[in-house]
């Protein structure tokens, strides 16, 4: 009975942030320079998961070769840089990570 | 809008396709889940009730593993709560795209907005602004279909691995230590660099990469918030400067597009 209260809890808890804007879409106007600023807005919050889930690990910061996720987090920047194609840095990330994980 | 359905079925489909890498990189994510609800001692049906009802990967992994170490609820409720403000971020910049809709639409898109899904929309819209549909001005307006496509495709996927993944639990019990979760983060590399389209968008992902580095011992993820914050004024006050410096003429927002071309 709790875990199906706090599923319920969670579900709620996790609309309102999402609904919330879109709910207020056409009774607020936001201002152009607000509106211009949330173009930054996936930029923004994708850099720093990155970097939290691939420079930090177990609560630090690991920047050495045994930071498998790091190795491929730098090979992914780099095929994207040069691609731009997003299957061609998914699959390099993978197989970069699997080469570090056997060989380091 | 009186449009023929299969015009509309072919943008969602059109979704979900371009959802198909992201979809790849959840499926890990979503088996470690499930596997890691049952190893913490959630029971089959808790865990994917949970992906059913709640839909939310980070808050979802969170969830299970501060009910694991017995956390007041309380506590796992604010945790949950603050972990996805990111998503109030991401709903915000698409209210423009979503306020012809009706209601019910709105909700059901509220509760499939992830990171993936936003981030494949996104891309759209950037495309959308780049190379204005010259017979099809409608193509905005069936944006929502895009976006359904896409989120319907994430939410399928979730809860069909996340049942994968309470089955594989049973039988693999250390999977969660196999370090699945690089599909996702070599994902958003990928989605990330193709929209560093000029100096302000480069600084604001090297802000917020430095700035979550030093920040990510913050409690609930409030690092990641700020350092997104932070980055998206450093973007936004580059932008102003540059555009206030190099073309003092240029005001409207068509001269952007113009050099791009």
């Amino acid at each position: 009975m709790t875990d199906w209260g706090l599923i319920f809890a969670m579900a709620i808890l996790t609309f309102t942030p999402r609904y919330l804007p879109f709910g207020l879409a056409g009774l607020v106007t936001i201002p152009p320079l607000i509106e211009s600023a949330l173009n930054y807005v996936p930029v923004a919050v994708l850099s720093a998961i990155v970097i939290q889930n691939s420079l930090i690990r177990d609560g630090a910061i690991e920047f050495n070769l045994y930071n498998h996720h790091l190795i491929a987090t730098i090979a992914a920047l780099i095929t994207a840089l040069l691609s731009r194609h997003l299957l061609i840095t998914i699959a390099v990330g993978l197989i970069s990570y699997g080469m570090a994980r056997f060989f380091i | 809008m009186t449009r023929k359905p299969s015009v509309a079925f072919q943008q969602g489909i059109n979704g979900a396709r371009d959802t198909l890498p992201l979809l790849v990189a959840a499926m890990p994510f979503a088996i470690v889940y499930g596997a890691m609800a049952i190893s913490e001692g959630l029971s089959s049906w808790t865990a994917l009730g949970m992906s059913v009802m709640v839909f939310a990967g980070a808050s979802q992994f969170i969830a299970v593993t501060l009910l694991a170490s017995s956390t007041a609820l309380p506590i796992i409720l604010l945790t949950v709560f603050v972990v996805n403000l990111r998503h109030m971020l991401y709903a915000t910049s698409l209210m423009s795209k979503v306020v012809h809709l009706p209601q019910r639409l709105k909700i059901i898109m509220a509760f499939t907005l992830t990171d993936e899904t936003y981030a494949v929309v996104s891309n759209r819209i950037h495309q959308l602004q780049r190379n204005p549909p010259h017979p099809a001005p409608g193509d905005h307006q069936l944006l929502h279909y895009y976006y359904l496509g896409s989120a319907l495709a994430m939410y399928s996927n979730w809860v069909f691995f996340s049942a994968a993944g309470v089955l594989l639990g049973e039988q693999v019990p250390d999977m969660t230590s196999w370090g699945l979760d690089v599909a996702m983060i070599v994902a958003f590399v990928g989605i990330i660099v193709p929209a560093l389209k000029n100096h302000s968008y480069w600084a604001c992902a090297i802000t917020a990469g430095s700035c979550a580095a030093f920040t990510f011992d913050w409690p609930n993820q409030t690092g990641l918030l700020f350092s997104a914050l932070v980055a998206i004024i450093v973007g936004i006050t580059l932008e102003t400067l540059f555009k206030t410096q190099d073309s003092p003429m240029k005001t409207d927002s068509n001269s952007f597009r113009e050099t791009q071309g």
